[in-house]
């Protein structure tokens, strides 16, 4: 018996540059809330935040949709990361409780064992600032990643000043970069609200809240507190363009619909603004949870798929546990920032008893889901925006910006135009014939248009992408596999991916295939042999 | 052919929609032949669709019917695999020069020609190469394709000649009677058949077994990277440093490489796909062969199941008993392969033997002495359970 065949992966992982028993990911209420109680009850916790990121990963609009909306400032690293510390106190708290806060970093991969991987020493979590890349072991993780920004395409949302309201919040907020005066809200529910709210609060002026429902959805007092400010509130209407004579926003057209989303002929008005913000919904980042394996199901009234947690905000896989936005968001959320909180707690307090912590007193775990009704999930919500757009909009517009691919690309499920290929056969293929074959299944589709394909890793198109799909199928969310994630989750620079930490073996050993010395053998020469590399095979082989 | 079509069957039936499968249904069914591929997921889902794209092997004796083809697949397919023709090799090293310097002679050899680049040669053809590199090899053979479009197009265009693909129809038995495989059984159903190829990647030795034939095969799992899109270079084939790949007509550079995991696949699910941060050492590697793109975005990866047989070489063969079944695996090798693998495939199962390679050095009988513990001995094993529940206990 031979040891194990040096050219696999046996023993050439790096061991993780530290090793900490608890890693918190994410520094919003939920996060810090979990750090803190895992760290008073005796545990060792590192809390790892992306915030403040840089101005490339933003202008890629990563994690949230900034549109280009960020002014100079951010380009100050040190300044941002003053900003960022002291607009959330709650970092301090967790500094003083003993957590190993670390900011400006971000969550890539993360790389556990299973039935496919068995050569990790133990579960590691990809970590990446500006400069370098790391790996960190965990005994438990807690994912606290929060949500991400929803966006639907008009024609001219290239254009820079297209938002969502999670990136137009981090800009007024966390960043106090927000490089726009006059904005226009998408949505009239609580975030849209909440959002116009924030932006006057900052002196930025809200040039109407565009609403395609024929109601008002958020709360009504607040609505007429925005009204009495001076904000107008356009009801029954959608976005069909957006202008600029540049490559920004300068204004946008607006139309009123009727109640089945075709627009009013006649009724188009041109509204000045330099950004438009979509503030319609988010949906719960479940990349690592993904990575991690954990169980995810589709609940709409928790914005599309969560983890399946138990009641102590344990997933399914028994050393990752998950607290926040990510675990559901739903708007109601917005107006309670304790339940967050509540949760952080306790699945902090959960993940530090699973590590031997002393049980605590029993905390109140059970996340409050908001009366359920079909108004409240927000895809049937997004499909009727969806529809408004088309009908003012068209089918030649944008849905993957990255990757210029239109709806009607989409749907008709056409190769990418620079390959610029035309066949009888290619003609007659589409969805439909496509739906023939199988299910539904969003990555399959991307791999035929590309859409989703982009640097900005589907979060400006995922969605839409879904919803589009969904409505040309006649089909909904929920039948449609989870489109998959796959490292690194952030789109890192190749010199900062770099392991600075590759064990030696890795070089020695590197082969581009196996290193089998008979596999690329020409075949008038070969010998059929299970044997060591002679001499000569191994010059075909190996490099080194 | 009796091209007897039932209802409920087919003239042949292929288990296993990857590359092998596909090409050799297409290359029936464009004969008229009644062929019916059953997949267990989506078409070309595992290792077929994800992996190098590279199409050249004329070490291979699929290799001369692989140089003649690929030229010519977009137009028989009807459908783009983005095939682009030539390759360059280069080195960031003496070896490395040597390495690329006998893959180039080796084409020599079958008579196709290639020339030795110098630095500066190099960089005119590849801007992004830095001062590490010292030379190369331009081979004006060869090349590259799209392997995710390469096998929807094999798909589609086995429909457009009246055959037929089940997906989601995993095969769970066959039967035989009198010698002869009568029925393949699957989760919907049983598929009358006269003739049956198994190409079902790693799932292959099972099927084999089920037959009282020993296939030796290892299941292994591979990594690659994908950027963001650059501007197109000259030639999109550019390779070396231990990396297989190339830029994609978007502009994309997808590479791979480096060390492969030996594992099991106990049954005829396919486990998720799993990375590991084997990514890292790949953007290395690409950074080192790429310098001028070291700032690129990686945005993506993935992993593949491929299998291999102890000699890392092809089994294609028909059995002799029972005697209406063609056995496939390319042994991890199998895209750049398959327009030919797939037409010799197509006259195994029409003549009972391939009219355009000598197919004998690929016969299963070269392992009726490989020890059934063979993984073990070669050090191929996947890595034990105790490995696996020392590793942190997620369920």
């Amino acid at each position: 018996m031979r040891g194990p065949d040096p050219r696999s992966i046996v023993g050439k992982v790096p061991p993780p540059e530290r090793h900490v028993p608890l890693i918190v990911v994410g520094a919003g209420p939920a996060g810090v809330a979990a750090a803190i109680e895992a760290a008073r009850a005796g545990v060792e916790v590192m809390l790892v935040d992306e915030h403040p990121v840089d101005n490339d990963m933003m202008a890629m609009d990563v994690p949230l949709c900034f549109g280009q909306r960020m002014d100079g400032s951010v380009r100050n690293r040190a300044l941002m990361l003053e900003r960022v510390v002291e607009t959330n106190p709650d970092l301090a708290a967790a500094h003083d409780a003993g957590v190993d806060v670390q900011l400006g970093t971000y969550v890539w991969g993360a790389f556990v064992n299973g039935p496919a991987v068995q050569e990790l020493p133990v579960s590691m979590l990809g970590l990446a600032d500006d400069r370098r890349s790391w790996l960190v072991g965990y005994d438990r993780l807690i994912v606290a990643a929060g949500a991400r920004d929803v966006l639907l395409g008009f024609p001219g949302w290239e254009r820079a000043g297209t938002l969502g309201a999670g990136g137009a919040t981090a800009l007024l907020t966390r960043y106090r970069a927000l490089a726009a005066r006059r904005v226009v809200v998408l949505g009239s529910g609580a975030l849209a609200l909440h959002t116009a709210e924030l932006a006057l609060e900052h002196g930025v002026e809200v040039a109407g809240i565009v609403e395609v429902d024929g109601r008002l959805r958020g709360d009504a007092a607040l609505a007429k507190t925005l009204a009495d400010r001076g904000v107008p509130f356009l009801l029954s209407h959608t976005i069909q363009s957006a202008r600029g004579r540049t490559g920004e926003i300068e204004s946008v057209v607006l139309v009123s619909v009727n109640r089945d989303g075709s627009p009013v002929a006649g009724s188009e008005r041109e509204i000045a603004c330099d950004a438009v913000c979509w503030a319609v919904g988010l949906v719960p980042n479940v990349e690592l949870l993904h990575l991690v394996g954990a169980r995810l199901r589709f609940v709409s009234q928790l914005g599309g798929w969560v983890p399946e947690v138990d009641a102590r905000l344990r997933t399914s896989v028994a050393t990752v546990f998950a607290a926040g936005d990510c675990v559901g968001f739903h708007e109601s959320r917005l107006a309670a920032p304790d339940i967050a909180r509540a949760e952080g707690r306790a699945a902090g307090r959960a993940a530090a008893e699973s590590l031997g912590a002393a049980r605590g007193p029993e905390a109140e775990t059970r996340r409050r889901v908001a009366a359920a009704s079909a108004a409240d999930e927000p895809h049937g919500y997004w499909r009727s925006w969806l529809d408004s757009l088309i009908a003012a909009g068209g089918w030649e517009v944008n849905v993957c910006q990255c990757e210029e691919v239109t709806r009607r690309e989409l749907v008709e499920t056409k190769p990418p135009r620079y390959l610029a290929w035309r066949s009888s056969q290619m003609s007659a293929r589409s969805l439909e014939t496509l739906l023939r074959d199988g299910p539904l299944n969003q990555d399959q589709i991307k791999r035929l248009t590309r859409a989703g394909m982009g640097p900005c890793q589907s979060r400006r198109c995922r969605e839409q992408v879904g919803l589009l799909l969904a409505r040309a199928a006649d089909t909904s969310l929920d039948r449609i596999p989870l489109p998959t994630f796959r490292p690194p989750i952030r789109p890192l620079p190749l010199n900062v991916l770099w392991p600075a930490d590759e064990p030696a073996a890795m070089r020695e050993e590197w082969v581009s295939w196996f290193g089998i010395p008979t596999q690329f053998s020409p075949h008038w020469t070969a010998g059929m042999a299970i044997d060591e590399p002679t001499a000569h095979t191994r010059l075909i082989m190996s490099d080194e | 052919m009796a091209g007897m079509a039932r209802t409920n069957g087919a003239s042949v039936v292929i288990v296993g929609g990857g590359v092998t499968g596909l090409s050799a249904g297409w290359w029936l069914a464009r004969v008229g032949v009644d062929v019916l591929v059953l997949e267990k997921g989506i078409v070309g889902w595992e290792a077929s669709g994800r992996n190098g794209g590279g199409a050249t092997h004329v070490y291979s004796p699929f290799g001369l019917e692989e140089q003649r083809l690929w030229p010519q697949m977009d137009e028989l397919l009807g459908y783009p695999t983005e095939y682009q023709s030539c390759r360059i090799g280069i080195a960031l090293s003496e070896t490395q020069l040597a390495l690329a310097r006998r893959w180039a002679e080796i084409g020599e050899t079958r008579g196709f020609r290639w020339e030795l680049l110098d630095r500066r040669q190099l960089k005119e053809l590849v801007p992004i190469v830095g001062d590490n590199a010292i030379g190369g090899t331009y081979l004006h053979f060869g090349g590259h394709a799209n392997p995710q479009r390469t096998v929807q197009g094999y798909a589609w265009a086995l429909q457009d000649h009246g055959g037929r693909i089940l997906q989601h129809t995993t095969v769970t038995g066959l039967t035989q009677r009198g010698g002869r495989i009568t029925a393949v059984e699957t989760t919907r159903g049983a598929f009358g058949a006269d003739v049956v190829v198994i190409a079902a990647g790693p799932q292959t030795g099972a099927f084999a077994d089920m037959l009282g034939a020993w296939l030796p095969l290892a299941p292994a799992r591979v990594e690659m990277v994908a950027t963001e899109p650059i501007p197109l270079m000259r030639v999109g084939g550019v390779a070396g440093n231990g990396l297989y790949g190339r830029q994609t007509l978007r502009g994309n550079l997808v590479y791979g490489g480096g060390p492969h995991e030996w594992i099991n696949v106990p049954d005829m699910t396919t486990p998720d796909h799993a990375n590991t941060p084997l990514v890292r050492s790949l953007a290395r590697r690409l950074a080192e062969l790429l310098p001028g793109a070291a700032h690129v975005r990686l945005i993506r990866s993935w992993s593949g199941l491929v299998e291999n047989t102890p000699d890392g070489l092809p089994v294609v063969e028909r059995l002799a008993q029972p005697d209406n079944v063609v056995i496939a695996t390319m042994s991890s090798v199998g895209f750049g392969l398959s327009p030919a693998v797939g037409r010799a495939i197509s006259e195994l199962v029409r003549h009972g033997r391939c009219q355009f390679a000598d197919l004998g050095a690929l016969a299963l009988g070269r392992f009726a002495d490989t020890p059934r513990d063979w993984r073990e001995r070669a050090g191929w094993a996947a890595a034990s359970p105790a490995i696996e529940a020392a590793a942190g206990g997620d369920d």
